[in-house]
């Protein structure tokens, strides 16, 4: 099936407009912004046709984990009585990962409709934007919007006579990269230190102030007006199977022009490489990390036979994750690569969980010290021995972040590390 | 919760509820599982991975190895806590656990009790793969009850768990992320809770061991004996670390019906004062103004001789609340074989108007595990968390289980939980009962119809009054009297308040006791209108107050020091001073004793005797004798034994406590604990009087002359020293400011000191507590004061 070629057609669908005018309400309402949530107000649509419809389009979480959205919408008990939350989760900490930021600088308005929406869907009447501290502007800009939408009645109790209630508040967050995961989050918003629950239970049932609670990535929010209006079918039609829409990806690294942009689920990696200026200075790929700085990496020329959606990047043994693609080009030597991340990871665990907290730590050690030509032969066994008792053992992911990319490194370019050592051994010789 | 389920551990069925996690299931079926963060008692925090374990469910395996204490079972759950899987996951967080750890087993105050320790030696490798450098974390300084070695800890956050959970005072706290994660204070500051030593136990390394016995004894040195804790009346038990005949440390004995699992600071470090320089350990005998030793036989016999000859009815005797059953109960026995009925052992209470109407065994009126499911208490006159850390610990949770708690105090009180606090001064507790009483729709009886007619309720009392009245018809509601309203000038009135309140609510009425043995007391017959076992006397003695306003020529002072441990010391210590001939059975040499004393006789202190206590909730629990008392100093109920032979007084045979309190508990079998009032109280308000009134209350670590003579516990923060705490309006009104010195007197000697501000303290008051060094020559705790700034 041909995809689609236009860029930019929902998240960044303001785009194309003036730089003043982009964020403003009156730009965003001729694009035919707010008219979902009006509709929904007036006609007092029924939640379930609203989730049947994002089931339809297949919209999965564009956060990282591509859980189905309305399925998660599915789970909160609407009815139940007592206060429930929307937030949305603006906090993208991920190496490499800047979509959201982009979305809220310049399409604010379409992630506070999609999170009015998303309230109303799952009868919560506040919602949060956790944004990500040192988004200055972002936040200005979320802030900006949401002021708007209040002044112009969008926001509020009894909003345009309806009787539904919605009140959004901007938090922003304080630095740390685990706040993004949702129950770090929560605990954050609490005013607690940001470290995550364990789950069960879960945030459905039991999240922000002990509440059911529902947390969507902002680039998740931001799609659902688009696909309202221009109906699930229409947005599954984007991408693939299972793989329904478009997506925002994030290239950097070793690309002549580094940017975002959104385009079809299902575009290959070649073309992507290509809106980016392909590699810079004209070198060869060496390896792609193709979702995020805590997925596998990906040698470059499996990469160049493969597409950009969650099933084919499954398949060479990565994860789609945020749609940060770092590329990295030839001549790079990846034992430093693998360094800057683990020294990343080791820096940004919560420091609950033993594995993680005592073992990012052990293996930032090790990978830096081989970095710096002072590895042992027996070091990259105890690398993956390391990982591996890391990976799986802990409350979050954070762990099995850390250790993916160790392992994957070691899978790929282990002969790179072993130069470095016996290289470092003899130069110490 | 009656449905229960089936699952199998390491193949072994197991019965389950639904609901509970693995560990549980596990711990229950003596299936060891290593942890370090779980802990039965608090909140599950699935942080130190090391309950890894295998399972199954429906036939399909979890993907990963799950931790025991968070993942609840479910029917036909499969669980391997010994299989490769669970074993190589446990020995991986095993070394992670101590790649960072410091391993100076040899020089660390928990080697040879340490968690860490001993499931390393199962879960440990004897060589480390970690090359890298370990991590230093710098130490906290926690005051003088708790040492720090942070490097040591492995972040299994017990201790900050059990600040915001069972304190109610985050105290500790996580800060920094990763290996950088550290516990502490943030603010350096030393820990103020009263429960705080329970982190020592709960700290699963060595960070947080106890200051005072660091260094001082290996656990394998130690001898664990069990013992009753004898401060406050929740008879806590007890664990005497025991090395050559020295108490070198307590540690909790876990009973769910008394104080858990938990222990307060006061019970925990109050033996420090047992090793002390100032120890009693020979009889001695005041020869013309100087204290000669002499033998036990000449010390007895004198003071049998003295006590043969005086006048029964001008003698009397005051008893410590927190002597042994067994002493209590033969001293009543002398002092009635000799035909005196003056004995008490209500040090601090000074209203006994209308005494004949009281309950004769009075008590908490619930049992201790009942305080949590209390949906309405009153508290009237109780600094709670100070009095009885571990009953404020209990309405606590009632309290955070929906329950309401309303304080009717002079001032307001420091708690970890929403109350309510009613707190206009010592003479505004009357007021204020008769406020909720009047809301109740009461009209009261006799004298009591003015006091309530002369408020109007305010829409508090009213709340308050809805609550207990609900409360009540539920038959969870308790009002319950502690040691403020005791020393209060109108107890009675306070009493018959809180009778009024409880017939019109249907509530409870319980007694916050004194001290250790208080409702012991009643029961062995230490008062002046019962016998033992609660049979009203038929002639009825002085109590307290009268015993020395009198005052008695003879005068028997049973391990109590006259200027800190009475309700008005000044009074005590001028009546002693004149009486005939005293002799004080003590524990320790104290300077007021040895002014007032004629004879002294060194008894055994806490520890070092056998017997028994009654505690709040009726409990009879009895001990032995962890150590020898010092020198030639004898348990007290041997020395009373004796006694009673020299004066010829039949029954004073006994071979041991056991046969003592058999004897007593046979009188006892037919008397229960009661609250009810035997007649109508009433009698008219005395007040406290005219200008700044004292509000004098008894420092936690004031309250017996053990624990003031426990050092940590008198270097922690202020707790009991003298000063006058003003609230700010009131020291302008005084013309004071905070640090001035000032000249406080009641119609007596002047005592300097300093003020301080207090914002809880209302205006018209002045808190001078009470039991301290310095407040010797003050009058009652609640009573008229001047105050003027020192020149």
């Amino acid at each position: 099936m041909a995809l689609n070629q236009q860029q930019n057609t929902v998240c960044l669908r303001t785009l194309h407009l003036p730089a003043d005018e982009r964020c403003t309400l009156a730009a965003y309402r001729r694009l035919g912004g707010y008219a979902q949530w009006e509709r929904i107000l007036r006609d007092k649509v029924d939640p379930s046709t609203v989730i049947e419809e994002l089931k339809l389009s297949n919209l999965r979480g564009r956060g990282g984990a591509g859980f189905p959205t309305g399925l998660k919408w599915s789970f909160m008990p609407r009815n139940a009585p007592g206060q429930k939350y929307i937030i949305c989760n603006s906090d993208e900490g991920e190496p490499g990962t800047c979509k959201d930021r982009d979305i809220l600088r310049f399409n604010p308005h379409q992630v506070v409709e999609g999170m009015a929406i998303a309230g109303y869907c799952i009868g919560a009447t506040v919602g949060y934007n956790y944004i990500r501290g040192e988004f200055f502007e972002p936040i200005a800009c979320f802030e900006g919007a949401l002021q708007e939408a209040y002044a112009a009645g969008l926001l509020g109790r009894d909003i345009q006579g309806s009787g539904v209630d919605f009140d959004l508040y901007t938090h922003a967050g304080a630095g740390a990269y685990v706040c993004g995961e949702e129950t770090a989050l929560i605990e954050s918003i609490e005013g607690k230190k940001g470290q995550p629950r364990y789950k069960p239970p879960f945030p459905a049932q039991c999240g922000l102030y002990g509440r059911p609670t529902t947390i969507n990535n902002t680039e998740t929010l931001a799609s659902v007006p688009v696909i309202l209006e221009r109906g699930g079918q229409w947005f599954l039609d984007q991408g693939r199977p299972n793989n329904g829409g478009t997506k925002l990806f994030s290239i950097s690294g070793h690309v002549n022009n580094p940017c975002n942009v959104e385009v079809s689920l299902g575009t290959p990696f070649r073309d992507l490489l290509a809106m980016a200026g392909g590699v810079k200075d004209g070198r060869a790929l060496k390896a792609v990390i193709p979702g995020g700085s805590s997925v596998p990496v990906v040698p470059g020329d499996l990469m160049m036979e493969t597409d950009m959606d969650y099933d084919s990047i499954t398949k060479v043994g990565s994860m789609l994750g945020s749609g940060a693609v770092i590329v990295i080009a030839e001549g790079t030597c990846m034992v430093k690569v693998l360094a800057n991340l683990s020294n990343f990871y080791m820096r940004e665990s919560c420091g609950q969980c033993t594995p993680c907290r005592e073992g990012t730590g052990w293996l930032a050690r090790v990978v830096g010290r081989i970095a710096a030509g002072q590895g042992r032969p027996a070091d990259l066994d105890l690398l993956e021995s390391v990982a591996g008792r890391i990976g799986g053992r802990t409350i979050c992911a954070l762990g099995d972040a850390a250790a993916m990319p160790v392992q994957s490194f070691l899978k790929h370019y282990r002969d790179e590390f072993v130069q470095l050592i016996e290289r470092g051994a003899s130069h110490a010789a | 919760m009656t449905d229960t389920l089936t699952i199998e551990i390491n193949g072994r069925a197991c019965e389950a509820s639904p609901g509970e996690m693995i560990i549980a299931v596990a711990d229950r079926e003596g299936i060891s599982i290593p942890r370090f963060c779980y802990h039965k008692k608090l909140s599950i925090a699935a942080n130190c991975r090391m309950c890894l374990v295998e399972a199954e469910q429906g036939g399909r395996p979890f993907p990963k190895p799950v931790p025991a204490c968070a993942t609840p079972v479910f029917p036909g759950m499969k669980v391997q806590t010994r299989s490769p899987k669970a074993i190589e996951a446990q020995r991986s967080v095993m070394e992670f656990l101590l790649i960072n750890h410091p391993l100076d087993c040899p020089i660390c105050d928990q080697g040879g009790e340490c968690e860490l320790q001993d499931v390393a030696m199962g879960y440990g490798a004897d060589c480390s793969r970690f090359t890298e450098g370990k991590r230093v974390v710098m130490d906290e300084d926690l005051g003088p009850l708790i040492a720090t070695d942070m490097t040591r800890c492995i972040q299994c956050t017990r201790c900050v768990r059990f600040g915001a959970e069972i304190a109610g005072l985050r105290e500790l706290g996580g800060t920094g992320r990763g290996e950088w994660m550290r516990i502490g204070t943030y603010v350096d500051h030393p820990l103020t809770h009263e429960l705080s030593g329970n982190i020592i136990d709960l700290c699963p390394v060595g960070a947080l061991t106890a200051k005072p016995s660091r260094f001082t004894a290996r656990a394998w040195e130690l001898t664990a004996r069990d013992g009753i804790a004898p401060h406050d009346g929740v008879g806590s038990n007890l664990r005497l670390h025991v090395r050559r005949g020295q108490v070198m440390r307590v540690h909790p004995r876990d009973n769910e019906t008394v104080n858990e699992t938990w222990l307060s600071d006061r019970d925990r470090f109050s033996y420090v004062g047992l090793n002390g320089a100032d120890r009693l350990t020979e009889p001695l005998v005041k020869r013309e103004g100087r204290w000669v030793a002499v033998e036990w036989t000449e010390a007895l016999t004198l003071v049998a001789e003295r006590l043969k000859a005086a006048d029964a009815h001008a003698t009397g005797w005051l008893i410590a609340p927190n002597a042994t059953l067994e002493e209590m109960y033969l001293a009543q026995g002398i002092a009635r074989g000799l035909g005196c009925p003056n004995i008490d052992h209500r040090l601090r209470q000074r209203d006994f108007r209308g005494e004949g109407a009281d309950p004769r065994l009075p008590w908490l009126g619930v049992s201790i595990p009942e305080l949590q499911s209390q949906e309405s208490v009153l508290l009237i006159g109780s600094d709670i968390r100070a009095e009885h850390p571990l009953l404020a610990h209990r309405l606590r949770q009632a309290v955070l289980a929906d329950g309401s708690l309303t304080l009717v105090n002079p001032a307001r009180v420091d708690l970890t939980h929403p109350a309510t606090q009613l707190a206009q001064g010592p003479a505004g507790m009357v007021g204020e009962l008769a406020a909720i009483a009047a809301a109740l729709g009461a009209s009261g009886f006799g004298i009591l119809r003015n006091v309530i007619a002369g408020v109007k309720p305010s829409a508090e009392h009213q709340a308050i009054a809805a609550s207990l009245r609900s409360a009540g018809g539920n038959d969870i509601g308790l009002i319950l009297l502690g040691a403020l309203a005791a020393a209060h000038p109108d107890y009675t009135l306070l009493k018959a308040l809180a009778y009024v309140i409880a017939g019109f609510t249907r509530c409870k009425v319980g007694y916050l006791p004194a001290a250790a043995n208080s409702v012991g007391a009643a029961l062995a017959g230490a008062l002046p209108g019962v016998l033992p076992g609660g049979e009203p006397a038929a002639r009825r003695g002085l109590p307290v107050s009268d015993i020395l306003a009198a005052p008695c020529r003879t005068v028997v002072l049973w391990g109590l020091e006259p200027d800190l441990d009475l309700g008005n010391p000044r009074l005590a210590m001028d009546a002693l001073a004149q009486a005939d001939f005293v002799v004080a059975a003590s524990a320790f040499r104290s300077e007021s004793l040895e002014s007032v004393a004629d004879v002294l006789l060194p008894i055994g202190a806490f520890a070092e005797t056998s017997g028994t206590f009654v505690n709040a909730a009726g409990t009879w629990q009895s001990f032995q004798g962890a150590v020898p008392p010092p020198g030639s100093a004898r348990p007290g109920w041997k020395i009373l034994r004796v006694l009673g032979n020299l004066l010829d007084l039949q029954g004073f045979e006994y071979r041991d406590t056991a046969e003592i309190r058999t004897e007593l508990a046979t009188q006892c079998a037919a008397a229960p604990l009661d609250n009810t009032p035997v007649a109508e109280l009433g009698v008219a308000p005395l007040g406290v009087g005219e200008g700044l009134v004292r509000l004098g209350d008894v420092p936690p670590y004031a309250i017996d002359p053990l624990v003031r003579r426990c050092g940590p516990l008198q270097r922690t923060a202020g707790l009991a020293t003298i000063g006058v705490w003003l609230n700010a309006a009131q020291a302008a009104d005084l013309g004071l400011a905070a640090g001035d010195v000032v000249e406080v007197s009641q119609d007596g000697p002047v005592v300097r000191t300093r003020v301080l501000i207090d914002q809880r303290v209302p205006f018209g008051c002045a808190r001078i507590p009470a039991g301290v060094p310095g407040s010797e020559t003050l009058g009652d705790q609640f009573a008229p004061i001047s105050i003027v700034k020192a020149e």
